[in-house]
């Protein structure tokens, strides 16, 4: 019996303390089957945020750092300027990228910083208990907008591929999903070209991933699937931005 | 009969993702709980597996092997 | 012996940093240390080092986190309000164990305050400015010289400790000139088997990490670090000017070099008066305070601030003698007569 599919080797073989159905795993594993399939592991080092995924140090085969809130894009500089032959990512949620840290992301972005950047956008505060982030959508409740997202006081959502794919320095930016196998599938194409990207010293690449949060959207796993499709990809329209020919 | 999905039912947290991804509809969850107390998922049939691996595709928790 | 010459404060202790092995400097543009920054962007692409401005003194502290992660020398410098949006980073570095030299110039505050010199980060410096409990090892030149060498002992002292080093200047230290002579020195093999390089496949993971979720772990940490700090105290430097002294001022930095000129003038007038000088304000020279118990009668502790470092004074002499404070605040330097006359307040109150 030929293996079709096993866990990546980059992927450490503990289990997650992710909620049930969190497609942070999804995710997580999909950096490593990248990471496997270029077999950069042993030349790579990924940066924690802060935030639901910061317990990745934990989850991947590979040095690791831990960042502070929003720090990571700093950190990410820092590392590849030490190491500019190693691989650097750093994997991040939306409370950390497009909240705290939108300093730091749009200026490594704007310095073409040449690093990866994994966002992972489920338009809320996950392990601080579901509170609204700059990415919750207009009316979405939350446990800090209790009536829904007002526009009138919180603004509408941000989007960051869109604006960091206006950065001139920026190599690849695009936005994907893992709502089902075959955005999966994809996602996992522009992981890889965008660490690719980082291979071939193109600059700045980032991979906004769209992903569920059902304890705190208050849906079960699969009807979290179905908000992702019918209320996120709407307002975050799945799109390649940037992506520099050598890389597909 | 050969076993062409291997669920690691201590892995499995019980999330039903894969059920909605399996084209042949071949996976369901389990009434019996593991020590975590989620109900795994179980393959009903594993000869209408195509092992196409979409299942393992859309599983959190990397609590799915597929063999061809 | 490297030949003497003219340089700015902040111009030599860029150097002293180069002649210690430090590669890679993250920075922000503020007043009065930017001669540092703009000194290492010329400098560091001849040594193929890595020049970084960053968007904020919030990223360069946490460049200087990434940098250090990978086991090189780096560092960062900054001037007061700077070094405040760098506690949070400098708090990290020291619970992920990382070595890097952070500068401050102190100048005046608070807030925006002014860019004349100061000394009023003190209490941030040495008593923590940033969350959690954490000591750091902070070294108060007085002299642009004494800036050169204290610069180059940090990066050793950094990777002695696995902690990051402050060296404490201000405005004035950082923009005068002075003949320096900057001797290169080799930095010794520090081993790095902790960091983030890359497994290369031959490894096991390494982190870089100061979350501890378990608070048995957390305080198992905590262990670990104040039993570093406390090693850290035989580190403590200082100088003392006329032991046998009955008066002594007290003061560092650029308050120390004034009250140089103070002693004199006192001693010449027949005042039996001393100087008792830290040059590093953590660890706090306690001990000098217990050394010239013999024949001191009284303290005068002077700065450039509302009174900080006093604190520390009183609490090295314990209640043994009077201790008395002159500052000035707001980047205006204590003259030496004022500082004079308070002595003699002080002389008069104890006789």
């Amino acid at each position: 019996m030929a293996i079709v599919y096993e866990r990546p080797k980059s992927l450490a073989e503990v289990e997650t303390h992710y909620c049930p159905g969190c497609t942070h795993g999804i995710i997580h594993r999909l950096v490593a089957e990248v990471m496997d399939e270029l077999d950069i592991a042993g030349i790579t080092i990924g940066i924690a945020p802060v935030g639901c995924s910061v317990f990745a140090y934990n989850y991947f085969n590979v040095d690791m750092v831990q960042a502070a809130h929003g720090r990571a894009p700093a950190i990410a500089t820092g590392l590849k300027r030490a190491m500019p032959d190693k691989m650097i990512f750093s994997y991040q949620g939306d409370g950390d990228l497009a909240s705290i840290g939108t300093a730091e992301i749009v200026h490594a972005a704007h310095r073409g910083e040449n690093i990866t950047v994994i966002f992972v956008n489920n338009a809320i505060y996950g392990m601080t208990g579901g509170q609204m982030a700059p990415t919750s959508l207009v009316g979405q409740k939350t446990t800090t907008s209790p009536y829904g997202r007002q526009e009138a006081e919180t603004g509408r959502p941000i989007r960051i591929s869109e604006m960091l794919a206006t950065l001139d320095s920026t190599a690849l930016i695009s936005r994907v999903s893992v709502h089902n196998p075959a955005a999966v599938i994809k996602a996992k194409r522009m992981i890889k070209q965008a660490f690719i990207a980082q291979q071939k010293g193109l600059g700045f690449s980032m991979v906004e991933v769209l992903s569920t949060c059902p304890t705190n959207w208050g849906l079960s796993p699969i009807e979290a699937l179905k908000w992702v499709e019918e209320n996120m990809i709407p307002y975050y329209p799945l799109k390649d931005f940037k992506v520099p020919e050598e890389v597909k | 009969m050969i076993q062409r999905v291997t669920i690691f039912e201590e892995i499995c947290k019980g999330c039903g993702l894969c059920t909605t991804a399996c084209p042949q509809k071949i996976l369901v969850m389990g009434k019996h709980m593991n020590s975590k107390g989620y109900h795994p998922v179980i393959v009903t049939d594993q000869s209408l597996c195509i092992s196409c691996a979409m299942c393992a595709r859309m599983c959190p928790d990397v609590a799915i092997k597929v063999e061809k | 012996m490297a030949e003497k010459i003219l340089m700015k404060g902040n111009e030599a202790l860029a150097e002293a940093a180069l002649a210690a092995g430090c590669r890679y400097f993250f920075g922000y543009p503020i007043t009065p240390q930017n001669e540092v920054p703009e000194y290492m962007s010329r400098r560091l692409p001849q040594l193929d080092g890595v020049f970084v401005q960053a968007e904020s003194e919030v990223a360069a502290i946490n460049m200087v986190y990434g940098a250090a992660s990978t086991g090189v020398r780096c560092m960062t410098s900054s001037s007061s309000p700077g070094i405040s949006l760098k506690q949070e980073g400098i708090s990290y570095l020291v619970g992920s164990q990382l070595p890097c030299v952070v500068v401050n110039m102190m100048r005046g505050g608070p807030g925006l305050g002014t860019i004349q010199p100061s000394q009023s980060d003190y209490f941030q410096s040495t008593k923590g400015g940033g969350h959690g409990d954490y000591k750091m090892l902070v070294l108060a030149p007085s002299t642009v010289q004494e800036m050169v060498d204290l610069t180059m002992d940090a990066f050793d002292l950094a990777e002695k400790y696995r902690n990051p080093v402050i060296v404490l200047g201000d405005g004035m230290l950082g923009q005068m000139m002075e003949p320096v002579a900057i001797e290169p020195r080799e930095p010794q093999e520090a081993d790095i088997s902790w960091a983030t390089t890359g497994t290369l496949g031959e490894r096991k993971p390494n982190v870089i990490n100061s979350l501890f979720i378990k608070a048995e772990e957390c305080e198992e940490h905590n262990e670990v670090l104040q039993a570093k700090f406390a090693k850290m105290l035989e580190e403590v430097r200082y100088e003392i000017l006329h032991e046998d002294a009955e008066f002594f001022l007290v003061g560092y930095g650029t308050t120390a070099r004034i009250m140089r000129s103070v002693v004199e003038m006192a001693r010449e007038e027949g005042i039996s008066v001393g100087l008792i000088r830290p040059i590093t304000l953590y660890p706090f020279p306690d001990e000098a305070f217990d050394k010239v118990q013999k024949t001191a009668k009284g303290f005068l502790t002077v700065e450039m601030s509302a009174g900080q470092m006093v604190e520390d004074v009183r609490l090295a002499v314990n209640g043994r003698q009077p201790v008395r404070f002159h500052g000035r605040t707001g980047g205006m330097a204590p003259e030496p007569l004022h500082i004079l006359a308070e002595l003699k307040k002080l002389i008069d109150e104890v006789k």
